[in-house]
């Protein structure tokens, strides 16, 4: 079966001269939950955006394996990024109507996934209006609402509190198993990346090179008692101590 | 909007009291009312001279609307050019500053020249100060859509028109009413600026040219009652661009939102 994302050996150098991957390799096989792991400005942003086609590499390859429907990808970013002055049913249905959905059809396929987000019931309200959990779900809702093959996240929950954080990582991996796309996971936790992912690809820093591939062998569905099992704290403690060799790596440089 | 209170009561009083030690001022110390007329006798006068103050009146409101209008049109038509296009903005953009830094008092007695019609020379003075606001609110509102949401319209594939409509457009409107909220003024200003310039050639119509007339007779109550209504009717300008600001931003913007209870 063909990767549903490939890079192949990838360089990406601005145009200010600033080196921000360097030789980046990586295969996610579809329906993967892959989280990116790095530090900081490691140019894991970077890899989402030479995936979504918003940039393009400097060297190498970047191939995205789709059935060739127009919008097979899903962007979900740091910030919500939701229209202000638009309310969230309209914002959720951006992506639609972009697309010329009829009104009526796209009312058909928005609704069940604002009821998968719990945001049934705020469909007129606006962004302001919204907590930042909220908003975030009303994010992710977007992104959703194509029903996209692959589902490109950036650190999407890390401006949200701790309680919210692990209730969205939750209805994060429910809507992954229920339909089954493929994930890339931007995050510089190393927490969130193991408790969500099936594997963890982890960064150095800059210029950004893939320093280590950790397979997290961990039963889905993971609840909330898996953050205290001994084999929850091996996969960190490994993924963890990848990271420091990834930071060492830089500091010989 | 439902709770008028302090905000209003406090200003309106402040004003009352102002009216009132005026004319008490005036009665007491025997002013005559050539030199400072008491509130009462403005009123009075409005209120005598009203059939010919109301014609001039409407006058200045048609100039100020109109060139108000064609700002609109013609700083927004540009603002898109500018921001379709840097090639336009860099060899258009110096002319629009030059027209924005020239006194309006200076170019209006050429424009009376070269125009035939007083009407259009008028309207050309009122836009000229009026539609540099709007022309340069807009350029940076066209500019000012957030980053991301830009990937994410390229992302999803929108046509250029797409995204004018659904990003550009909404982003650029709180700087375009920002706009509006100032060239409004502005529209008056010229407008009465403009017509001083054309009074002074000989045509009167506007309530500028009764504030002339009056000055030269030494109507000074005329030129107060004049006054008024200029001054009444900028701050019907205000009030009503404000009332559009809040229609238009009110619950998604923060220049308009309101702290909850």
């Amino acid at each position: 079966m063909t990767a549903a994302i490939q890079l192949n050996a990838v360089d990406k150098r601005f145009d200010s001269g600033l080196e921000a991957l360097r030789g980046v390799g990586f295969e996610v096989p579809p329906g993967q939950f892959a989280a990116l792991l790095g530090p900081s400005g490691c140019g894991k942003s970077t890899i989402l955006r030479l995936v979504a086609g918003l940039d393009r590499p400097s060297g190498g390859r970047v191939e995205v394996a789709t059935d060739g429907a127009g919008s097979a990808i899903s962007y979900v970013f740091q910030e919500p990024t939701l229209m202000p002055w638009a309310t969230l049913v309209d914002n959720v249905r951006l992506p639609l109507r972009i697309a010329g959905v009829s009104r009526p059809e796209a009312r058909a396929r928005i609704a069940p996934v604002l009821a998968s987000l719990d945001l049934a019931g705020f469909e007129d309200a606006y962004p302001a209006e919204l907590s930042g959990g909220m908003r975030m779900r009303a994010s992710i809702a977007r992104a959703l609402v194509t029903r996209p093959q692959v589902l490109l996240m950036d650190e999407p929950f890390a401006a949200l509190d701790e309680i919210t954080r692990a209730r969205l990582n939750d209805d994060l991996l429910a809507l992954w198993r229920a339909r089954g796309f493929t994930v890339l996971f931007v995050t510089h936790s190393v927490f969130e990346a193991v408790y969500l992912s099936q594997r963890v690809l982890v960064m150095s820093a800059r210029p950004g090179r893939l320093v280590a591939d950790l397979a997290v062998d961990l039963p889905y569905p993971r609840k909330a008692e898996l953050r205290l099992l001994p084999a929850y704290a091996e996969r960190c403690r490994a993924a963890s101590a990848a990271l420091e060799s990834g930071y060492g790596g830089d500091l010989e440089s | 909007m439902t709770r008028p209170s302090a905000p209003v009561v406090l200003p309106a009083l402040v004003l009352l009291g102002a009216l009132a030690l005026w004319e008490l001022w005036v009665r007491l110390a025997g002013i005559p009312h050539y030199i400072l007329p008491a509130p009462s006798l403005v009123l009075l006068t409005l209120w005598e001279n009203l059939g010919s103050l109301a014609l001039s009146w409407l006058f200045t409101l048609k100039i100020t609307f109109g060139a108000l209008l064609l700002a609109v049109i013609g700083g927004v038509l540009l603002a898109v050019a500018f921001a379709l296009s840097r090639t336009v903005e860099l060899a258009l953009f110096p002319f629009a500053i030059v027209l924005q830094v020239t006194p309006i008092i200076a170019i209006a007695p050429l424009i009376l020249i070269y125009v035939e019609s007083t009407t259009a020379a008028l309207l050309i003075c009122a836009w000229i100060v009026a539609f540099f606001p709007i022309l340069s609110n807009t350029v940076i509102g066209l500019r000012a859509a957030d980053p991301n949401l830009r990937d994410l319209f390229a992302l999803y594939r929108a046509s250029p028109w797409q995204r004018l409509r659904w990003l550009l457009v909404p982003s650029a409107l709180p700087y375009f009413i920002a706009g509006l909220k100032v060239s409004g003024g502005l529209a008056l200003i010229g407008a009465v600026v403009a017509e001083f310039a054309a009074g002074a050639a000989g045509r009167e119509t506007g309530l500028a040219s009764r504030i002339l007339e009056a000055s030269f007779r030494t109507e000074i109550p005329k030129m107060y009652a004049a006054l008024l209504l200029i001054a009444l009717t900028g701050v019907a300008i205000f009030l009503l661009f404000n009332l559009l600001s809040r229609l238009l931003l009110g619950r998604w913007h923060a220049s308009e939102l309101r702290p909850g209870p």
